[in-house]
């Protein structure tokens, strides 16, 4: 700059704002250089694709199986009954969650007083009890015990079912599923059934049956699965897995990947508020951080318009760097013939 | 849901077994030969019926082009008769996007850094981000998981994410710290962050598509912010038809569409000049351009900015 006021040169920053605007949009009339746009994009595609074919055979791409149900009934057989006791109970985290799955208000989540997942109400109606546990068995070919089973708990009181439940998971605290125990009614009859048909690999396909043959929704069977997590975390079957691959949220595991591969590392800004109080602790942290990045994707589409902010790449000199060869020239680039 | 039903339900109730015509080998339903004769109602009447009356043709002067100052209309680039909406669309991409403006053959000399070449790697990128991913759905999401090449393909497709992301992000610091907003580019900035919020949502989608342990664990995880943001009641995650037809088809058609916009904002506006460049180098006491390398420009006009 002083440079080229040294040399008697203006520039744009001597111009009033409307003046700059209007200069800044006008025909470029300096110096040109030759360019060719085709070969430009011919040239940058080829060079995409060699490092796409490349970094491809070089690193290939993960590939982690899912976790089955069966997987995880067959390695803790006590932790998922526990999960389906907890099912039937009504206190697992699905059956607490609240909208859109059901009325309840576990996980509802508030924005001052503004509870917008409460104001849309349930758009997927689940309930655990019945979409975990009863009805899959009642899919099963009907045996004399299970079909006896499944009339007394439909029949009995909540208070006579919240008796059998309570005294059956004193029998899962010897960890062992036991199909008989005293004071348990027709529960330990359900949980024997429902973990043998989880080890079968039944249950997997009976979650997913919403319809008749076609199926594309998986929201039962994750949320199922989501809720040893819930309850048991890292001693959780899938929890052991997703410690072990660093997915955790504390573990900035929204922008991971399992293994070694790079995963969205694009979302770190998302992923960082989950580590800020008081989204680290705050029932309400979801909503809080997607309300801080609505507001933050806000100013970036808006940048051209906030005074201040739109003004720091003037302040910051690193535009001298970019284009120090027109600086470097007085606003002239080397060979200018002008 | 009374409303649901209602629309789902129909007038003219043909939820019954239909009649069907016999002639010799020809088998047909009563409603396909309806449809058939309807079609066939409409070639007759299509060629039988007049025309509209066709409007005077003066001024119509197709082989007498309106030369321009300032752009290279094609011979009838500027002939069309008012008042038709194909003139006014060409005559508009014209003047805004004149040809020497869409494909240049020259640049202003102060684009002359490695930065530049961001953003069209970035367009390269999403080329082959489309190409393989055009593959994958030509086999079925499943594929991948049981043959090789299905594997190196999925490998070739997020390779090319990874690749698109980092240079629409490379891109994206270096258009901040140009304050590429300058000079009425308004738009094209804010179409260039609608792209990349479009490109974040498209791969999220595609994690969510990959039928595995990660659309498993991204599906729970996310839900929450789904939900509590409202989001949930529209779209479910865990919902992998949902999640695979908007990774597939809408998202890619609406991120291509806004690339494209953004690509052709920038050649109408051109690239944004340096901050306190002369004002003499905009348009403001000097007629006309050189070249750098000390050839002339083959016009007078400046083939892009």
């Amino acid at each position: 700059m002083k440079r080229r006021q040294a040399m008697g040169h203006t520039s744009t920053d001597t111009l009033s704002a409307p003046q700059r605007r209007r200069a800044e949009g006008a025909t470029w009339v300096g110096p040109l250089r030759h360019y060719d746009i085709l070969k430009e994009a011919a040239i940058a595609t080829v060079v995409v694709a060699v490092l796409t074919v490349a970094l491809a055979f070089l690193f290939s791409s993960p590939d982690t199986p899912p976790v089955t149900i069966e997987a995880w009934a067959r390695a803790q057989p006590v932790g998922f009954s526990q999960i389906v006791l907890t099912e039937l109970e009504g206190t697992s985290a699905s059956a607490t969650y609240g909208p859109p799955y059901n009325h309840a208000t576990g996980d509802t989540q508030y924005l001052g007083p503004l509870s917008i997942e409460k104001v849309l109400g349930v758009h997927y109606p689940i309930n655990p009890a019945e979409s975990f546990v009863i009805q899959p068995l009642s899919a099963l070919p009907p045996t004399d015990a299970l079909s006896h089973a499944l009339a007394r708990y439909r029949s009995a009181s909540a208070s006579e079912r919240a008796r059998w439940e309570h005294a059956y998971a004193q029998a899962l605290a010897t960890h062992k599923v036991p199909s008989r125990w005293p004071g348990a009614g027709p529960v330990p009859v359900l949980e024997t059934s429902l973990l043998s048909m989880a080890r079968s690999g039944a249950l997997d396909a009976q979650l997913v049956a919403h319809a008749s043959f076609y199926t594309t929704n998986y929201t039962k069977p994750i949320l199922f699965l989501g809720d040893s997590w819930k309850a048991q975390r890292a001693k959780s079957y899938w929890g052991k897995v997703v410690t072990a691959e660093h997915l955790k949220s504390h573990q900035w595991g929204v922008m991971n990947e399992t293994g070694s591969w790079p995963g969205q590392p694009w979302l770190w800004l998302y992923t960082m508020w989950y580590q800020v109080p008081p989204m680290t602790t705050s029932i309400n942290g979801d909503l809080y951080v997607v309300a801080i990045m609505a507001v933050l994707t806000i100013g970036l589409l808006m940048l051209p318009f906030i005074p201040g902010l739109r003004d720091i790449p003037r302040k910051v000199p690193l535009h001298r760097l970019i284009w120090r060869q027109y600086y470097r020239d007085g606003g002239h680039t080397s060979g200018a013939t002008r | 849901m009374t409303g649901e039903a209602n629309l789902a339900s129909a007038v003219i109730n043909l939820n019954h077994p239909d009649h069907y015509f016999h002639w010799g080998f020809v088998l047909i339903s009563e409603a396909n030969l309806v449809v058939v004769a309807i079609m066939l109602a409409l070639f007759v009447a299509a060629i039988a019926l007049p025309f509209m009356r066709p409007r005077p043709a003066t001024g119509h002067a197709l082989a007498a082009p309106a030369a321009s100052a300032d752009q290279e209309p094609p011979p009838d680039g500027d002939s069309e008769p008012p008042g038709t909406w194909t003139g006014a669309l060409r005559r508009i991409g014209l003047r805004y996007l004149p040809p020497s403006k869409l494909l240049p053959d020259a640049q202003p000399a102060y684009v002359a850094s490695w930065v530049y070449v961001f953003g069209v790697l970035t367009v390269a990128a999403l080329g082959i981000v489309v190409a393989t991913g055009l593959v994958l759905a030509v086999e079925g999401p499943a594929w991948w998981h049981t043959s090789d090449i299905g594997h190196f393909v999925n490998s070739l497709h997020l390779w090319s994410v990874e690749l698109f992301m980092g240079f629409m992000a490379v891109h994206l610091w270096a258009k901040f710290w140009m304050a590429a907003w300058r000079g009425n580019r308004s738009l094209t900035w804010m179409s260039g962050v609608v792209a990349f919020l479009l490109a974040v949502v498209e791969a999220f989608t595609g994690y969510l598509s990959q039928t595995n342990f990660d659309s498993q664990w991204i599906a729970f995880e996310s839900k929450d912010a789904f939900n509590g943001s409202g989001i949930g009641a529209l779209i479910d995650p865990m919902n992998f038809g949902q999640a695979l037809m908007l990774h597939i088809a809408l998202l890619p058609l609406a991120l291509v569409l806004v690339v494209a916009l953004h690509v052709l904002m920038v050649r109408m506006r051109g690239v944004v000049p340096p901050i306190d460049s002369r004002p003499e180098d905009l348009g403001e006491g000097v007629p006309s351009a050189r070249y750098t390398d000390g050839a002339s420009p083959a016009r007078e006009e400046v083939p892009s900015r």
